[in-house]
């Protein structure tokens, strides 16, 4: 079970440290997903090894899934729509917002 | 009884319709509305008046106190709410007569004084309010319905003494007015407070008064305190200060408000409240005497130096304010046969008074159209330019110097009967006022109409007599002081209600009439001739005093001292200083802090999301530390 989760702490970081780090958001976006994945992955393997015989974990990382899909969804389209505002989707530019 | 509503809605009506919509009238018809809602006033007046006295009188020979409307309209106890009504007693029912007469004859009057006057819709308009605030002051059932009107006549009052308001001093006058009688209003409201606490009840019923018991130690003082507000609006010393200046307003609404109708709202308080001043506070009430004597000295002297014909007149209207409030505060009982002569003495003068000073006003009024002058010495030798205007004049003179058989003789004289039976020294303080009376009438009236003829005014413009519109009130008022004392006031109205049939002390009677006889001749010897050497002389001889009265004994400047150099700068400039520096410092303050700190830390919002993230990650783990710390 350990390995598993050394497995989804490292993702789990790696997409913290890739939301700070990167300046396109799209590749902000990427590193939210691989938290999310991460997650995904601890709510089978703690289903998998704590609870064998139920199925809630597994459910909830279908449904994180599918909320995450939307998710995308949106977040490409909103990006759509600051590059056609702004021509870019480089992070810094997006300063506007303090007001 | 229950058309007496209509007394009340019809000149509220006709104020509502010719306020709001005043512009859209010619001002004829403005008038002829107000006219005509106030003549349908005076006849359900009278007819209040003919079937109230008519009806049969109740087992103890007094007339009932009926109570046609009155509807609850704040309840606070059982026994203590605020109500509003009418209620019909023989001296609200008289005071209905007298208003009505008096304003309807001010109504007609003012179609031709007024004519052509800016505002003459305005005009009517405030004289309609007026009236309805008066007429439903004096039928009110409790004291606190008196107060609601009371401040609305205060408020009428200073919209018609403004009403030419591009004038300053016609501006100063009203302020004055509102002020002063306000500031007694403070001492009325915490008297009815009082009233309401020990006493239990606002009501003015009979019933309701002879139940009030608590606290006859507080009652006292809660009567004084409502005398107070009483002796502000009926010019009392010394809050008589704004009536000489309330001249400043149109010469009907002086003859309507300032001498007639809403400075006798003090004595009317006084005569509402008589049963419980003798039952608790007899000695208050014998104060408010004397307060009304000095009153009546003190203005018939500062009227025998006036120069100006308005200033005479309201001085003696304050004097004869001042003898209504004498013949109550002499009372000792509710029986009018012993001591209690003098509440009748001055509902009598009360009604008498109105008739002839609103008379003398609108002959004043007559003169100054006329003449246009409000001085003495524009006039002179009038008689033979205003034959009408002359006689009424010469009539009211009479009737207010106490010459029999005009009416001021007759109510004057029970004043001084009440007066001695008090105490001589009264009545003989009284009786030489009355003296006084007479002297400054007939200075006044040779003044205008006879003395030296200001010739070369007269030419440039000669005087002429008024139009039928202007006499007519004049006659019709002189015909009521012809024949009003004749009236058999004291069985209609009387301290313990019964019927009092008056009958004139001969004594009093002729010692007061030779008096008035003398005092005329003086003022005859001294002022009927074109030159007037005595009045001269003794000016000189007296100059102090008359320079003293001439500036109404300085009282004016005394306010102006104690507001100016005592209030103003000792009491109001610190607390504007401290406003302005603590109050308005400490919230300077507390803006200038949050500015302050707001500016140091705006950068932190710099818009970069990556930025703020961070700060929350920072956030998270060090929360989780302390969690960790923590367990």
């Amino acid at each position: 079970m350990e390995y598993y989760l050394i497995v989804s702490a490292i993702m789990f970081f790696a997409g913290i440290y890739g939301f700070f780090t990167r300046r396109n958001t799209l590749a902000i976006l990427i590193s939210i997903e691989l938290i999310l994945n991460a997650t995904d992955i601890n709510f089978a393997v703690f289903n998998r090894f704590l609870f064998p015989t139920g199925l809630e974990g597994h459910f909830f990382a279908l449904f994180s899934i599918a909320i995450s899909a939307a998710e995308t969804a949106v977040a490409i389209a909103i990006m759509i729509n600051i590059y056609r505002n702004i021509r870019n989707i480089q992070v810094k530019n997006l300063n506007e917002m303090k007001w | 009884m229950d058309f007496t509503i209509l007394i009340l809605i019809l000149p509220m009506l006709s104020f509502l319709i010719l306020g709001i919509g005043g512009k859209w009238f010619k001002p004829v018809d403005a008038g002829r509305l107000g006219t005509l809602s106030l003549s349908l006033v005076t006849l359900l007046s009278y007819l209040t008046a003919w079937f109230y006295f008519t009806a049969p009188r109740t087992a103890e020979g007094t007339y009932a106190t009926l109570m046609p409307y009155n509807f609850t309209w704040l309840p606070f106890t059982e026994t203590l709410h605020f109500d509003l009504g009418i209620m019909l007693d023989p001296i609200s029912v008289m005071m209905l007569v007298v208003i009505s007469t008096v304003s309807l004859m001010v109504h007609l009057y003012s179609f031709s004084y007024m004519k052509g006057e800016k505002g003459f819709q305005r005009y009517y308009a405030f004289l309609s309010l007026f009236t309805m605030s008066m007429l439903g002051l004096v039928v009110a059932t409790n004291i606190f319905q008196m107060y609601l009107f009371w401040e609305l006549v205060g408020v009428s009052s200073y919209l018609l003494i403004g009403f030419y308001y591009t004038k300053a001093s016609a501006v100063a006058a009203s302020k004055k007015a509102f002020i002063v009688t306000r500031f007694a209003d403070l001492g009325f409201l915490i008297g009815i407070l009082l009233y309401g606490y020990y006493g239990g009840t606002f009501s003015f019923t009979p019933d309701a008064m002879s139940l009030v018991t608590g606290g006859a130690v507080m009652l006292p003082l809660a009567l004084g305190l409502m005398f107070v507000g009483g002796a502000g609006k009926s010019a009392m010393f010394p809050l008589h200060i704004w009536l000489p200046d309330a001249m400043e307003g149109p010469t009907p609404v002086s003859a309507l408000i300032h001498a007639a109708t809403m400075v006798v709202a003090g004595v009317y308080l006084v005569a509402r409240m008589f049963p419980l001043f003798i039952a608790y506070a007899p000695d208050v009430l014998h104060i408010i005497g004397w307060v009304g004597a000095f009153t009546a000295f003190f203005a018939a002297s500062i009227a025998c130096v006036q120069t100006d014909i308005k200033r005479v007149l309201a001085f003696s209207t304050i004097s004869q304010i001042g003898f209504m409030i004498v013949a109550l505060g002499v009372c000792t009982s509710m029986n009018p046969h012993e001591g209690g002569l003098g509440y009748m003495a001055s509902m009598f003068h009360l009604f008498t008074h109105a008739m002839f000073k609103a008379l003398l006003f609108l002959g004043a009024g007559s003169i100054i159209h006329a003449v246009h002058s409000n001085e003495m010495s524009a006039m002179g030798g009038l008689r033979k330019y205003m034959p009408i205007t002359h006689i009424t004049f010469l009539i009211a003179c009479l009737a207010i110097a106490g010459i029999p058989p005009f009416s001021g003789f007759f109510s004057k004289d029970e004043i001084l009967a009440a007066c001695f039976e008090y105490s001589p020294i009264m009545g003989w303080v009284m009786t030489i006022i009355a003296a006084m009376t007479a002297f400054y009438m007939f200075r006044l009236y040779y003044g205008i109409f006879w003395g030296k003829e200001n010739k070369e005014l007269h030419d440039a413009h000669t005087p002429h007599e008024s139009p039928l519109a202007m006499t007519f009130p004049l006659m019709f008022l002189a015909a009521i002081t012809c024949v009003a004392g004749f009236i058999p006031f004291g069985t209609l109205v009387s301290s313990n209600g019964e019927a009092y049939h008056i009958h004139l002390d001969a004594t009093v009677a002729i010692t007061s009439v030779v008096i008035a006889i003398i005092s005329i001749s003086l003022a005859t010897w001294i002022y009927m001739r074109p030159t007037q050497p005595v009045a001269d002389m003794l000016g000189k001889r007296f100059a102090r005093l008359h320079n003293a009265a001439s500036h109404r004994f300085y009282i004016d400047e005394v306010y102006q001292f104690v507001t100016h150099k005592i209030i103003f700068r000792c009491i109001s400039t610190p607390i504007a200083w401290f406003d302005r520096h603590v109050v308005d410092g400490f919230f300077d303050f507390l803006a200038w802090g949050t500015h302050a700190t707001s500016d140091e830390i705006r950068d932190l919002q710099s818009g970069q999301v990556q930025q703020y993230a961070f700060v929350f990650l920072l956030g998270t783990l060090a929360l989780i530390v302390t969690l960790l710390l923590t367990f």
